[in-house]
């Protein structure tokens, strides 16, 4: 008989089953390699967490390692105050609901529309649209590109270059030809034209596949960072989150003339263990980076099979 | 309504959406047409800025760019080929993370293993800068331990950084990559398995007589992949980790384009050229690896 099992599952095993020797010392080795790796992939984001909310005099010489010393929130209550971080915030926000919201109904709509076999020339416009995922001009004459569009400076040059992923389309093709096809035609017969099978039957229907893709795309955009670098030369008010914080780490010296600006370079120079440093600023942007997706995280766990098998489509 | 005129108003439904994919992804090949110009922002092309194939002949006939170049692509054959030399891993990794019987200790590693893949270039250089400054954890610990009399400068040098991306690279995917092997695992005949514990089959017997063999189709999709990607590394994580102590051995393709374009005065013709040349050899690669995948396997990726 053969059994089914989930992925991530375990197969051939059974616990009253005899191991022989050598098979126990892999059964050793494997849960302390094991752990090992776990270790290496936790302990960083552990070691921040408890560093942004540990003394900052202490974090600052490297003395916070397993556990929260002299705990206060300080460093969270002052990021309000930190210039830039908050409308950084704002802009990261706004393009990922704005970018999801569009990636995903446009995802919905095309893998539908790309269904309909009724449409002219079908075939050949999903392969225009499917065959981009191949090539790829370079950078430089994409940014020239948009620069020619308008989209640099521009906060909708985050939007329109991401919002449209042949990937998504495909999966939602797939999703949609696997529902039955009387339903459609059970639409149609009452009445119902292309749009209207489309938002009052299909949607609904393929609600799960679009749970995926808003998840993807939603973290994509969150940590997108090149279209950033690249596109938004001249207007540091749409800076993200993600590049913020990547000055924040790289030029220590514009962290300090912003932090000798505030009331605090006195706290500082008292030693006081609240006062912000450059440490307590990274760290505690770090965390507000993060937070986000390890909230969101343990939610899509189970959309991560469906989620790999995007990129193993074939167009 | 008339079949006819449904299937062309069905066209016009999906009509932006091509024209925003056309001026997305296929009008910046357009952009390569500033190779053949002696550019200079904020000037416009004309027909008096054209150049013919100047700047491509630069890149050989001028030795400084053509070191740099070749610099470059050693710095980028190199990367990948690391990672293709250890493609295996995440499959070694899922084979062994299912040997693991006691199921919420596996789902932890999972969950745990997985979760790099989800964050940005920039937290994971964040996290490295945390962990590896003078004053992070590693070398906090290590100079408590008396390991260490000064702090290892982890991030700004230049010994290594080949193999030093890699392993952040790996940090950041193997758990993820891991997936679609547990996912092959969980597909495999139980009915071979219990045959081969029958005969008294071990476990590594086990693995190495059944699930590797099964798991060898899907690694040589992966393996073609990464061939086809060879000259793309993509440009965020070596951005993200280059300063002036690794910048020399750092650089891949991806990221000199970008460097060239921005730094000095800014070459875009020169840039444009090389990511052309770029271009061109990655698709043909593509078509190359697809034969070849079609040719072992029957089908392609494509």
């Amino acid at each position: 008989m053969t059994v089914k099992t989930a992925p991530g599952q375990s197969r051939h095993r059974n616990p009253m089953e005899r191991q022989s020797a050598g098979d126990r010392v892999i059964s050793v080795i494997t849960y302390i390699v094991y752990a090992f790796f776990a270790f290496v992939c936790a302990y960083p984001f552990y070691y921040i967490i408890i560093n942004s909310i540990s003394a900052n005099n202490l974090s600052e010489r490297g003395k916070v390692l397993f556990y929260p010393m002299e705990i206060h929130f300080k460093n969270y209550s002052r990021m309000a105050g930190i210039p830039g971080l908050m409308d950084a915030a704002k802009i990261s926000v706004l393009r990922t609901l704005i970018g999801t919201v569009l990636t995903v109904i446009i995802a919905a709509f095309l893998g539908y529309m790309f269904t309909r076999e009724t449409m002219w020339k079908r075939k050949l416009w999903f392969r225009f649209v499917t065959v981009t995922m191949y090539f790829n001009a370079g950078i430089i004459p994409w940014v020239l590109c948009m620069r020619n569009l308008h989209l640099n400076n521009n906060f909708w040059g985050y939007i329109f270059p991401m919002i449209v992923q042949p990937f998504y389309i495909i999966l939602c093709k797939t999703y949609c030809e696997s529902v039955p096809r009387e339903l459609q035609d059970a639409g149609e017969i009452d009445g119902a034209g292309t749009l209207r099978v489309f938002f009052s039957i299909m949607l609904p229907v393929i609600k799960p596949i679009l749970a995926t893709i808003a998840i993807f795309a939603a973290v994509n955009q969150w940590n997108s960072f090149q279209d950033n670098l690249l596109l938004m030369t001249n207007r540091p008010d749409l800076n993200t989150l993600q590049y913020v914080l990547w000055q924040y780490i790289t030029q220590a010296n514009s962290l300090k003339a912003l932090l000798s600006n505030t009331t605090n370079s006195n706290a500082i120079l008292a030693g006081l263990a609240t006062a912000a440093t450059a440490t307590s600023i990274r760290m505690s942007v770090t965390v507000v980076v993060v937070l986000p997706v390890m909230l969101i995280y343990p939610f899509f766990q189970r959309f991560f099979t469906k989620g790999i098998m995007i990129g193993a489509v074939k167009g | 309504m008339t079949k006819k005129k449904r299937s062309y108003l069905e066209f016009l439904y999906v009509l932006p959406f091509l024209v925003l994919v056309a001026l997305m992804s296929y009008y910046p090949l357009y952009g390569w047409i500033y190779a053949f110009h002696d550019y200079m922002p904020p000037k416009p092309i004309s027909s008096e800025t054209y150049v013919g194939l100047k700047w491509f002949q630069y890149i050989i006939s001028n030795p400084v760019r053509t070191a740099d170049v070749i610099r470059v692509l050693v710095n980028t054959f190199a990367m990948s080929g690391i990672s293709l030399a250890f493609s295996w891993f995440p499959m070694v990794f899922a084979v062994f993370l299912n040997e693991i019987h006691c199921k919420p200790y596996r789902k932890f590693v999972q969950t745990v293993t997985t979760l790099p893949n989800f964050i940005s270039w920039v937290l994971v250089f964040s996290v490295a800068f945390n962990v590896l400054s003078s004053t992070g954890a590693v070398n906090a610990v290590l100079t408590e331990l008396g390991v260490i009399e000064k702090p290892i400068a982890f991030l700004s040098s230049r010994d290594h950084v080949w193999f030093r991306m890699w392993l952040w690279l790996t940090w950041k995917n193997a758990g993820w990559a891991a997936i679609m092997y547990l996912a092959a695992i969980s597909g495999i005949d139980e009915q071979m398995i219990e045959a081969a514990k029958v005969d008294g089959a071990t476990r590594m017997q086990i693995i190495w007589r059944i699930t590797i063999p099964c798991l060898l189709p899907t690694y040589f999709v992966i393996v073609m992949l990464n061939l086809a990607n060879f000259l793309s590394n993509g440009m965020e994580q070596y951005y993200v980790f280059m300063n002036n102590f690794n910048k020399k051995s750092i650089e891949v393709l991806d990221l000199y384009v970008y460097n060239i374009a921005t730094t000095g005065r800014g070459n875009y013709p020169l840039s444009t050229a090389i990511s052309m040349l770029k271009s061109i050899v990655s698709v043909a690669l593509l078509f190359i690896t697809n034969t070849v995948s079609r040719l072992v396997r029957g089908e392609g990726f494509i």
